[in-house]
């Protein structure tokens, strides 16, 4: 009886079904559809993250960057010095090239001896050290002609290179054509390659860096970049002057994003060659578990007061750009316009069913004075409103897979800058100066797709219920308060 | 057998008090067959509501056998109406949405009588009032005379010891009328049900044992 009273009623009351359902729905896709993409972009945020920081890291440790300190190299860009004989004058004029290995702007380094106060600290499982550069090349004719090389070479520059602007600030050359790269280099302890940035690269080619090659001109190239220098394993690039062995390249574990940087080298020799001896710029740190990164996080930040240690939640916070701009719109506008059209189809199902509750008083009435108890009329009533919910829910279901399915297949690419590896909260400080090199931040290409997971699922279902539960409850509430005397009623 | 002693029934509205029904006295036999007439507001449908355990009277005792009707808890009179009582009302009051068969069905429910006897049961009681080849109409697809005969069977399937019946012929037509009249005076020949109808109609009120008037809340009878 129960089942055929609930068909029949919904059957023979279908616009009612049908106002709720539709309500239901949208509102549930909507969610769903709000609720994947945050995943999505959640996602790509710890892509992001990962590229840069390494799949097992869990604190990060870096030295804030205070304003930039005359004679500190904070000054207003690289400095190249050319001296006399680093000029070539031929027929033409004077064609420079130049190349400089730095410590990226913006970024401090400190004593690497804090590596073994990290390791010394309790429940710190692995760390290792890494120094960030930037290998700034100058190639440049002084002065006519200019040459079709310059443009040529800018084309060149991957992702992460930020061809730079720097040619505006050449006026003084008088129309000489110069082109300045720049190249994204880490120094990473080579004997280490569960933790740090290599750790969430696998791979492409060749070899990675071993313990073999400490003290080695030896480099690993992102195979992207590789690809578009057209550079292979054996060839020979240069980094600040010296030739380096190209012994492998690499490419993210993360389909989603690129690599942190560009190249990766021996510390050693990264510090020697940029003068930065005994120098490091961040530590990344394992803890030995999930659960003790707080505590962890507050031992390091004992131990080291003058650096700033982050962990992954601190640091997705820095990662802005479009993908931060969808990380907040998504939590903010996206969570309070589900949140609003939620309660507007929970609004709209309580509405109708207590308009039907009414519509039906000498219906329920009648079914009172023939013996019907309470309880089993707002079981049907609240039957009839969970089935309606149901029914929105799924429509909201299918409607949602495909809203998901119209964003993965857009799938929109977000454009992503992460603060550089020193730059822990308020590292930002460094780039007070604004010079072109402002470009040494790790800037990431993620496509955004919107998963579809159990929890989406389960969700959409449970919301259905819930407005069905909520509507039939409230709807039942008031048809067990009708008298059985309503019955007798005379018809209107 | 119905006893009602001293039964008041009075409804406040606001500032004023209702007395529907003054202090009435009375008892029906089980078995017979009486209509009550009155005026309209005299406290008919009032009445019909205390003899129905639909409502308990304000003062006052009203027993069905020995049930106290007046001192018995909500889930208590809804067990009566569910075994001993049987309604039919002016307006059918069947469920649009359930076919003839369904609605008989309906009674049952609140029983727990398995699915298979309550159909069985309610074809059986559909072929008493003579609407078998009705059974999966709903009731916008039948006349006013049958639908009254739908509620007819669907007071009778749970086999009632009483029948109470609020204006049955009110909404119908003279010959429409006779016919229901008919049906539910042999019901109340044939099972020794106890019947009382609130009419305004005097045809109708003539068929019965015993007529009752009722006027501002006060019971005569009528010879
Ligand atoms: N629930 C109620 N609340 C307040 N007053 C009521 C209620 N039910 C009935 N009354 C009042 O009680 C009096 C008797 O009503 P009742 O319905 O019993 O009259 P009736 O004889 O059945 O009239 P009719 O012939 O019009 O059906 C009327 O004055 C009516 O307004
Ligand atoms: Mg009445």
């Amino acid at each position: 009886m129960f089942f055929t009273y609930l068909r029949r009623e919904l059957a023979g009351r279908r616009r009612q079904t049908a106002i709720i359902a539709v309500g239901m729905a949208l509102a549930i896709a909507l969610v769903m559809i709000v609720d994947a993409v945050s995943t999505g972009v959640r996602d790509a945020q710890a892509a992001v993250l990962e590229s840069v920081y390494g799949v097992g890291t869990d604190l990060t440790i870096s030295q804030a960057a205070g304003p930039p300190e005359e004679g500190e190299g904070g000054g207003p860009g690289v400095r190249f010095e050319f001296g006399t004989d680093d000029g070539e004058t031929t027929d033409d004029g004077t064609t420079l090239s130049n190349s400089r290995l730095t410590v990226d702007r913006g970024t401090s380094t400190f004593d690497a001896s804090v590596l073994d106060t990290v390791q010394g600290v309790d429940g710190v499982a692995a760390a290792s050290a890494t120094l960030s550069l930037t290998n700034v090349t100058f190639d440049g004719d002084l002065p006519e002609p200019p040459t079709d090389q310059a443009a040529g070479d800018q084309a060149a520059a991957g992702d992460g290179t930020m061809p730079a602007p720097g040619e505006g600030g050449g006026g003084g050359f008088g129309g000489g054509a110069f082109d300045v790269t720049s190249v994204t280099v880490t120094g990473v302890d080579p004997a280490a390659d569960a933790i740090g940035p290599l750790s969430a690269v696998e791979l492409a080619d060749g070899r990675g860096l071993d313990s073999g090659h400490t003290g080695e001109y030896v480099a690993v190239l992102d195979a992207e970049y590789a690809t578009t220098e057209g550079v292979a394993v054996g060839d020979t690039i240069d980094l600040g002057g010296t030739g380096f062995e190209v012994v492998g390249t690499v490419a993210s574990t993360s389909a989603d994003a690129a690599t942190a940087s560009n190249a990766y080298i021996p510390l050693d020799v990264a510090q020697s060659l940029s003068g930065m001896d005994g120098l490091v710029s961040d530590i990344s740190v394992q803890a030995a578990s999930a659960s003790d990164i707080p505590a962890v996080k507050a031992d390091l930040e004992e131990a080291l007061p003058d650096q700033t240690v982050s962990t992954q939640e601190d640091l997705a916070a820095s990662v802005s750009g479009s993908l931060g701009s969808a990380s907040s719109l998504i939590s903010s506008l996206g969570l309070w316009l589900s949140i609003a059209v939620l309660a507007a189809a929970f609004l709209i199902a309580i509405l109708f069913t207590i308009q039907g509750v009414t519509r039906r008083t000498r219906e329920f009435g009648t079914l009172k004075a023939i013996g019907w108890s309470n309880r089993r009329i707002v079981g049907q009533v609240a039957g009839e409103s969970l089935v309606q919910g149901l029914i929105g829910g799924a429509a909201g279901l299918a409607l949602g897979f495909i809203g998901i399915a119209v964003i993965n297949a857009i799938s929109p690419s977000l454009a992503t800058t992460s603060a550089p590896m020193a730059a822990g909260p308020g590292g930002e400080g460094g780039f007070g100066g604004g010079g072109p090199f402002a470009a040494t931040q790790q800037s990431t290409e993620v496509v955004l797709s919107a998963p579809v997971t159990l929890s989406v699922v389960a969700m959409a279902v449970g919301l259905a219920v819930l407005g069905g539960l909520l509507a039939g409850a409230i709807g039942g509430w008031r048809a067990s308060r009708l008298r059985p005397a309503e019955a007798l009623r005379s018809v209107a | 057998m119905y006893t009602l002693e001293n039964v008041s029934k009075t409804y406040r509205q606001k500032e004023r008090t209702i007395h529907a029904l003054k202090d009435v006295s009375l008892s029906i036999p089980t078995g017979q067959l009486v209509a009550i007439q009155g005026p309209t507001g005299g406290g008919k449908s009032t009445l019909l509501q205390m003899l129905g355990a639909l409502d308990r009277p304000t003062t006052g005792r009203i027993s069905l056998g020995e049930a106290d009707l007046s001192g018995m808890p909500d889930a208590k009179l809804g067990r009566m109406r569910a075994t001993e009582i049987g309604f039919v009302f002016q307006g059918f009051n069947l469920i649009p949405t359930l076919t003839a068969q369904e609605n008989v069905e309906t009674a049952l429910e609140p029983l727990g009588v398995p699915a298979e006897e309550r159909r069985r049961r309610a074809t059986a009681a559909l072929e008493s009032v003579g609407l078998a080849d009705r059974a999966h109409h709903v009731p916008s697809e039948l006349s006013g005379g049958q639908q009254q005969r739908v509620a007819i069977a669907r007071a009778l399937v749970k086999e009632p010891d009483v029948l109470l019946a609020d204006e049955p012929t009110g909404n119908l037509d003279e010959q429409t009328r006779d016919e229901i009249m008919d049906l539910l005076e042999g019901l109340h020949r044939d099972r020794g049900l106890t019947l009382v109808i609130v009419t305004h109609d005097s045809a109708v009120a003539r068929r019965a044992e015993r007529r009752l008037h009722l006027a501002h809340g006060t019971v005569t009878e009528r010879a």
